[in-house]
């Protein structure tokens, strides 16, 4: 798709010797909230990393506005404009919150400034001097989605942000996407909970073993209900 | 470190024929002294039975021992002592000095085991370093000066080990008998388990085994290896010093051990000869010896981890495996 | 003459000058070896060496190239960085993968190598480094005459060891380098070029062994061997405090220097063992180390 943003076509994957993802195919629009769903080890998290390219063994193509990202060393996969919020959070213990919150590098210009991100999250700015993984759960998770803002990164990957927290703090999660969303930037979401994606998404994509299979835009949710929870297994 | 070992008849199925070589090399070995200097050739069987004792840490265990020097030179000077101030039988000064060593590789083992991987290395290194320290000050080993003079003596007061044929097939047998020793313990339940503790040491822990227990178990033997190799050193070149027991003799059995195949039976053996041989050709120039050392260790570490008898292996496997109907 | 335990107190504070000087180098070069083992995961054998080679770097810039102590200080880091960056980027880097046994092979390799090749040029014997003229004479503080150079070496080491310890705890830099060492792969995705981190880092860790070789060359002369039996030492002290933090590794550098001052008066024969006979006690009480983290 000539106008997608981020476009990534028959990518397969490995790990080690293990065939992990099977011809994956995705793309995402400018300003688009797409939401990649499926079960544990449905390969959800791996595609995400296979696009960062923390997982090297890869075939296929992943453009970046055209940009080959598969050929790219790491480290200038960020600076193409990709924003990663990892399933682990990955809150540094030897960093204070503030640290954590500037120290991935600009990549980009128009990023949000540090007194925009303590507006928007009043709770890091309290907590600024602490060392990072005091936070709570939800608070970390903050931290891990408010660092990649500041980076001036586009299109932003999320893994499971929603994972393991408390109803009010998920709300809260919500809030700050479709906020995001307004601000025109392009989201890849991987999720189990598709009922908080629903809220935000605009496409949904549904792994299974390594493999899309199916895809269809956020109106049409109900009518897949019956394959979601086959496919989710719940 | 998580090397390929396994005994040489089980190599991936490749049909080494073992006894034929086993006895075309034991022919070998009991004419060599007719054709090569004894005294280099049992420096080479010291110093090969040495690198098998430390391989038995490092190939099958997983441990880099950075101190096996201690348990070498520490025998050496136990037996040097022993058959020269006591006068006893050099059998039984070997055996004392391998006793000794095994009493030392208690000690350093118990302190070394309680931590892992690099931290393992360094304490056997510091451990080493203190031990050497204090063989420089305990008079019984003179010093700077070591052990001299030290009489080969009459083996149980039949062999006369002044005779360099007879020194030479004693000092055979006992490497004999110290490769025959790893090999046992290697193809035994004992060798399984560590070698499963290499491999995976947590699960060897949750199936219940006392991993601490192993791991000293095979470092005691390893150093009463050693020290058996030590000891023998010891009558054989009469005189025991403080270079046996410093940290560069520790480097040399380790490259030794390198260059012949880490986690190969007959590596140790094969590094041995090569790093004697090559000192023995560069004695005469004055060609730094370290330097070349240092190289060697940087080639081996970058490019030919598997070492000699490794690489041998590989290139075997490599043709039975393109010869298999695919 | 006043005494404390029978020591005269001239000898007693001159032997915990020494013990504190001792004890600067200790905290130097175990400063560096936790900073490169903190990031790569090497245990940096070649240290010792390096340290060698800022001393020699000193002494040939003096000899050849009329180049003073001062500046010294600063180039001979400089050089030595430098080689060891090139040592990381073509050698180093090769091993991370594997092993970290390897990474402590390559430097032992790598420190035989310097070591002969010096001793081959220069003998064994030490050569002679004068201190730089502002530093010479002794001061008469009343309870014991303080040579000029040694109280520099005590104080630039103190300077050297906060300044790093600002580095890494307090700059941008130093956040990259505590982030990259807990997980280097997610720094890497965020943009941060972690290769050219980790060869800056080898690279920091070589200077500040040559720094400390420099500071060392007025007091213990030019030496090839003056870095190898140093960095056993060093290691011991390393296990001492464990390698959890870059502040245990210089406080434990100058208490067992101190300690080792003090057992130099008191029980003269033991004194070069005793940090060994420490390390052996902190294993069985504490394993880990004075500061360490893991278990």
């Amino acid at each position: 798709m000539s106008d997608a943003l981020l476009d990534i076509k028959a990518l397969n994957a490995w790990y080690g010797e293990s065939h992990v993802l099977h011809g994956v195919d995705l793309h995402i629009r400018e300003g688009e909230t797409v939401t990649l769903l499926g079960r544990n080890g449905a390969g959800k998290t791996t595609t995400l990393r296979a696009i960062m390219g923390i997982l090297r063994r890869r075939e296929g193509a992943i453009r970046l506005r055209g940009q080959d990202l598969l050929a790219m060393p790491l480290h200038q996969v960020a600076q193409a404009g990709l924003g990663y919020v990892p399933e682990e959070r990955g809150i540094f213990a030897s960093l204070s919150v503030e640290e954590n919150l500037t120290l991935p590098p600009k990549v980009a210009e128009g990023g949000m400034s540090i007194e925009e991100i303590y507006r928007l999250f009043p709770n890091l700015h309290e907590r600024r001097h602490s060392q990072g993984t005091k936070l709570s759960g939800g608070e970390q998770q903050m931290l891990a989605i408010a660092r990649v803002l500041r980076t001036g990164a586009r299109v932003i990957l999320l893994d499971e942000p929603t994972e393991g927290l408390a109803p009010v703090i998920v709300q809260r999660i919500g809030d700050v996407l479709v906020a995001l969303k307004k601000r025109g930037l392009t989201i890849l979401l991987v999720e189990q909970n598709f009922r908080f994606a629903r809220k935000v998404a605009d496409r949904f994509y549904l792994m299974e073993d390594g493999r899309m299979v199916n895809s269809f835009p956020g109106s049409e949710l109900d009518a897949h209900m019956e394959e979601l929870h086959s496919v989710l297994g719940v | 470190m998580k090397v390929q070992s396994q005994p040489l008849e089980r190599q991936a199925g490749i049909q080494i024929p073992v006894k034929a070589l086993a006895a075309f090399a034991l022919v070998g070995l009991l004419a060599a002294p007719f054709a090569v200097y004894p005294v280099l050739l049992m420096s080479v069987l010291c110093f090969a039975l040495f690198a098998c004792a430390f391989n038995l840490l490092i190939g099958y265990v997983g441990l880099l021992s950075f101190g096996h020097a201690t348990f070498f030179g520490g025998a050496a000077y136990f037996t040097a002592h022993a058959v020269k101030v006591w006068g006893w039988d050099p059998l039984a000064g070997i055996l004392l000095g391998a006793l000794g060593a095994a009493a030392l590789g208690l000690v350093v083992g118990f302190l070394a085991i309680r931590r892992q991987g690099i931290y393992f290395a360094m304490i056997t290194l510091a451990l080493g370093q203190m031990f050497a320290f204090i063989c420089l000050q305990v008079p019984f080993t003179h010093g700077e000066d070591g052990i001299q003079g030290v009489p080969r003596g009459r083996l149980l007061r039949i062999i006369d080990l002044n005779e360099p044929l007879a020194m030479y097939y004693v000092t055979l047998a006992i490497f004999l008998f110290g490769f025959f020793a790893v090999w046992r313990i290697v193809n035994s339940p004992f060798g399984n388990i560590l070698k499963a503790i290499r491999e995976n040491e947590r699960r060897a822990i949750s199936l219940g085994y006392r991993v601490d227990r192993y791991k000293l178990g095979a470092f005691v033997m390893s150093a009463a290896l050693a020290g058996l190799a030590g000891g023998t050193k010891a009558i054989v070149f009469q005189f025991a010093t403080l270079t046996d027991v410093q940290w560069q003799m520790s480097g040399e059995v380790i490259l030794m051990t390198l260059l012949g195949g880490i986690g190969t039976l007959i590596g140790p053996v094969v590094g041995a000869a090569f790093v004697i041989a090559l000192q023995n050709y560069l004695a005469s120039s004055d060609f730094p010896v370290t330097v070349l050392i240092g190289i060697i260790f940087v080639v081996c570490v970058l490019v030919f981890r598997r070492g000699i008898a490794g690489e041998v292996l590989e290139f075997l496997r490599q043709r039975k495996n393109r010869s298999l109907p695919s | 003459m006043s005494t404390i335990f029978g020591i005269p107190t001239p000898a007693l504070y001159g032997q915990i000058l020494i013990g504190l000087i001792n004890g600067s180098f200790y905290a130097l070069l175990s400063l560096g070896l936790a900073v490169i083992f903190g990031l790569l995961q090497v245990i940096n054998f070649a240290h010792g060496a390096q340290y060698m080679l800022g001393a020699f770097a000193a002494y040939g810039l003096l000899n050849y190239a009329g180049i003073g102590y001062w500046p010294s200080l600063i180039l001979a880091p400089l050089i030595v960085g430098a080689v060891a960056m090139v040592i990381e980027r073509t050698m180093l880097r090769r091993l991370y993968g594997l092993d970290p046994l390897y990474g402590l092979l390559l430097t032992f390799g790598l420190a035989l190598i310097f070591e002969g090749v010096f001793r081959y040029w220069f003998g064994t014997s030490g050569k002679p480094y004068a201190p730089p003229a502002q530093l010479t004479g002794a001061l008469n503080l009343g309870f014991m005459f303080l040579p000029v150079y040694r109280g520099w070496v005590v104080i630039a080491s103190l300077v050297i060891c906060l300044g790093t310890w600002l580095l890494i705890e307090k700059t941008r830099l130093g956040a990259y380098l505590r982030a990259a060492t807990e997980n280097a792969t997610l720094v890497q995705a965020f943009g941060v070029n972690v290769p050219r981190l980790l060869t800056l880092t080898y690279g920091l860790g070589a200077a500040l062994a040559a720094l400390a070789g420099v500071l060392a060359a007025p007091i213990y002369q030019v030496s090839p061997l003056m870095g190898t039996n140093l960095i056993i030492i060093v290691f011991a002290v390393v296990v001492v405090g464990g390698m959890g933090s870059i502040l245990g590794a210089i406080v434990t550098g100058y208490v067992l220097g101190i300690l080792e001052g003090l057992t130099k008066v008191f029980y003269p024969e033991a004194s070069s063992i005793v940090i060994f006979v420490v390390m052996a006690l902190v294993l069985l009480v504490r394993p880990a180390g004075l500061f360490g983290r893991e278990a």
